[in-house]
């Protein structure tokens, strides 16, 4: 029998980055919100400053900041005709484990996506009329445009620090910027990091080929900065422990760093951690929600109640929560129907290692969004006419850290893996070796999707996830078209060893460390046939459930998906208070 | 993985509503006193020093030898045994990573596709006591004699096959067992030094790696420029 807490206007589940922005909103508005999060509380002093940061087994070989298997993996197949087995150990999906989720322990890549990939199937009819797809790929436009979520990118970039160059004000051209992106109201609250000498070669390279190159928007601060909410970060000091590291400078744009030192001040805000929601609860109707059933880390059940659920979880817990409570009918592969599970996606991945001669790039000097990019080839920036493909890559070079385990495989095709001659080679490419990676543009496919596990699960004995994923045609053939653009860029940019790189070519394998970019399975839309949630990431079965994350997209764009994480929740959050409160009830007819 | 038992005695300095806390977790809202001092938890952890805690004497005979091919004393640097990756090897067994405590480990075992990942019923401490000693008893088998007294070209020649999976061990996956022993030999190399290994800080010196430096400011401007930064190590044990 769960003992019960005090009901309270809403209630998140999970409190990363989604969680987080949509809590400041809400207790902004007055409501009373309570967050549960299965992770426990982690900050700057207490958890990772420099003095305990800078430890490459511990944090990224380890892999200990994440959530480990132990407590609840996915299962995994190519083919909906094989059976899924667990994935037993750390693999390319990131799970957070703590207050501030994924958000604490990503690089901090903050991009928008292009107004391109929210309408891709409008768009795609527009410009090339009835343009043969792939088959079975599931194309279809998100119900928001870019312009809609234009004034939540911004607030978002605001509230994080985001260092960068706008290439599009108001649709003015900005010099050194990236031309290709949507018309931003104004440039990004900081000037770009500092580059690298991995960046100067990235951009003569680019100039060689008529290209446009431009710095990444970082979620690593540039400068100092004071946010909306009169948190301060400090500059980043480029030390190389970003992805998979808590910052302890302050400086790497996180839930911690930006939101919950406000957040925790507010009388109306609670996060009860180590807290994990079992499920969802509804009413008998199955209309509404009544809140939430969640267990404590003695293994208590607990209840509680709210009059607004926001699943806020990473991207897959958010599909499987909804599986298991029974929010939204699920995505069934023989007959196409139900939604939940639909349109899961990836991030397609291609691209080319480059070794250069004589150099000093000196990779530990670096940050987790310290890069410099292309997007000539990405979304729909190029003409697709005579492409038997849609979609395309950002391309970029990283200059992300120098960690010394995790580069032992950096070295030129053909040496060997072990011996004196690898040791030589090592030394060598240390200095020398870097890559140009495209993160691609990913559809849904009819075959691809997420479901319960007919056979593992987790430790309370819940089904665990299934996910039924491997590159699709339209994605293969993408990302075969970009890793030539990669070689070629590899070549311009005067390496002397140019090794093409195209995973596509054969069957995916989360074990890969490809990308942690996984969207989709409860995602946004105009019709319900097609999408989990109308265009406010509102269940259309359960009108009082939101559901905030990548889950949402019904594509992925070709580039980092955390920007539009939180420009979605924040579109999401002001429909709540605009609309929502004043009559809850289904924001859109269904 | 209760990482922030810290917080059990936090917990009750602020319950929220009627109800009591969660008592394990911890409630924290406006009036949580949250200690600003380092969780004992976050702190580093170095290895123990002393003798072997989990590899046996013979064990750490011959998975040193292995090793030594991987990571061979030249030139360049010291080999992997004098740069401290068996005693490295020995803690990481004996603990948390030895045990598999954060893999998940409920059946059924299936063997499946290569892109499935692993699917070890076995821990990594289970998987090199099985598989060291079936690595003796096949050199024992062809060649009379331990792995560790074969010659150096012998060694490599076997390592080799075992990369290519060429070899059968049995109820050991060669190649697997090959591939783990390559990544944690790396690891003892190049991990900080208070873990064990990268003694006197071999790994770092030999790729110039600065180590656990954390502020690049001052050198960042000087791009493409040789640096010779002297590395350091999180607790200066290196």
């Amino acid at each position: 029998m769960a003992q019960q807490r005090a009901r309270v206007d809403a209630v998140i589940v999970g409190l990363g980055w989604a969680g987080s922005l949509m809590a400041e909103e809400l207790t902004r508005a007055g409501l009373t919100v309570v967050a549960l999060e299965r992770g426990a509380w982690r900050d700057t002093t207490t958890d990772f400053p420099p003095a305990v940061d800078t430890d490459e087994l511990r944090w990224s070989t380890r892999r200990g900041m994440l959530q480990p298997q132990a407590v609840e993996t996915l299962t995994f197949r190519n083919r909906p005709d094989q059976g899924a087995l667990p994935l037993r150990d750390w693999n390319c999906f990131q799970f957070g484990w703590n207050v501030g989720g994924a958000g604490t322990h990503w690089n901090g890549m903050t991009w928008r996506f292009k107004p391109y990939d929210f309408q891709p199937h409008t768009l795609t009819r527009r410009r090339y009329g009835d343009k043969k797809l792939a088959d079975g790929l599931q194309v279809q436009d998100w119900g928001v445009s870019y312009d809609d979520l234009e004034p939540f990118y911004d607030r978002f970039e605001r509230l994080a620090g985001t260092s960068g160059k706008a290439g599009n004000i108001q649709g003015q051209a900005q010099p050194g910027g990236n031309p290709f992106e949507g018309p931003r109201q104004r440039d990004y609250p900081l000037p770009p990091l500092q580059r690298t000498r991995a960046c100067d070669l990235f951009d003569a390279g680019a100039a060689k080929l008529g290209l446009h190159s431009f710095p990444v928007p970082a979620g690593n601060t540039s400068g100092a900065y004071v946010n909306p909410l009169g948190v301060h970060m400090a500059p980043c000091t480029y030390c190389g422990y970003c992805e998979f590291f808590g910052c302890g400078n302050w400086s790497k744009s996180s839930p911690q760093a930006c939101i919950l030192p406000a957040l925790k001040r507010r009388p109306n805000f609670s996060v009860l951690t180590q807290s994990e929601v079992l499920k969802v609860n509804l009413a008998a109707d199955k209309k509404t929600a009544t809140g939430v059933t969640f267990i404590d880390a003695a293994g208590r059940l607990w209840e509680q109640p709210a009059d607004i659920v926001v699943i806020s979880a990473y991207q897959m817990d958010n599909v499987r929560l909804m599986l298991l409570s029974g929010i939204g009918k699920p995505y069934d592969r023989a007959s196409g129907t139900g939604v939940v599970g639909r349109n899961y996606a990836y991030q397609t991945i291609s691209g080319a290692s480059v070794f250069f001669e004589d150099e000093h790039l000196n990779p530990f000097i670096g940050a987790g969004a310290l890069a410099q990019a292309v997007d000539d080839y990405n979304s729909d920036n190029f003409d697709h006419t005579h492409h038997d493909f849609i979609g395309g890559a950002n391309m970029l070079i990283h200059s992300t850290n120098g960690r010394p385990i995790g580069m032992g495989g950096a070295v030129p095709p053909g040496t060997p893996r072990w011996g004196s001659d690898w040791k030589k080679a090592y030394r060598d490419s240390y200095q020398n070796s870097n890559s140009v990676y495209c993160q691609g543009t990913s559809y849904g496919h009819r075959d691809v999707y997420l479901d319960l596990d007919p056979t593992y699960t987790d430790r309370h004995g819940m089904p665990l996830l299934r996910v039924t994923f491997d590159w699709n045609e339209n994605d293969a053939r993408m990302a075969h078209f970009i890793a030539d653009r990669a070689v070629e860029m590899g070549h311009a940019m005067g390496a002397k060893v140019v090794s093409r790189f195209e995973p596509t070519a054969k069957a995916f394998s989360p074990m890969d460390q490809l990308s942690s970019h996984t969207t989709g399975g409860a995602v946004m839309g105009a019709d319900p046939t097609t999408s989990a949630l109308n265009p406010y990431l509102q269940s259309w079965d359960v009108h009082n459930v939101f559901v905030a994350g990548a889950s949402c997209f019904a594509n992925n764009g070709g580039c980092n998906p955390t920007g539009t994480v939180a420009a979605t929740t924040l579109w999401a959050a002001h429909a709540i208070k605009e609309q929502y409160l004043k009559n809850p009830g289904p924001l859109v007819k269904a | 993985m209760d990482r922030r038992s810290v917080f059990k005695s936090l917990a009750g300095l602020a319950a929220l509503g009627a109800a009591p806390s969660a008592a394990t977790g911890a409630v924290i809202g406006k009036h949580t006193i949250l200690d600003p001092g380092l969780n004992p938890e976050s702190l580093p952890q170095p290895a123990l020093t002393g003798g072997l805690a989990f590899l046996t004497v013979a064990e750490a005979r011959t998975v040193g030898a292995v090793f030594d091919r991987l990571i061979p004393a030249d030139e360049l640097s010291v080999g992997a045994t004098q740069a401290g990756c068996v005693e490295f090897l020995d803690r990481q067994l004996a603990g948390d990573y030895g045990r598999a405590a954060t893999q998940y480990r409920q059946g059924p075992f299936v063997k499946g596709t290569p892109q499935q990942g692993p699917q070890f019923q076995q821990t990594p401490a289970e998987r090199y006591r099985a598989g060291l000693a079936a690595l003796d008893a096949y050199c024992a088998q062809a060649q009379g004699k331990a792995f560790a007294d074969l010659t150096p070209d012998q060694q490599d020649a076997l390592l080799t096959d075992m990369e290519g999976g060429k070899v059968d061990l049995g109820g050991t996956d060669a190649k697997a067992f090959f591939e783990l022993m390559l990544q944690n030999v790396r690891e003892g190399y190049f991990a900080d030094p208070m873990y064990g290994g990268n003694k006197d800080m071999a790994g770092w010196k030999l790729v110039g790696f600065p180590g656990a430096r954390y502020d690049y400011r001052d050198v960042i401007g000087k791009r493409g420029q040789k640096l010779d930064l002297p590395p350091v190590s999180l607790l200066d044990r290196g």
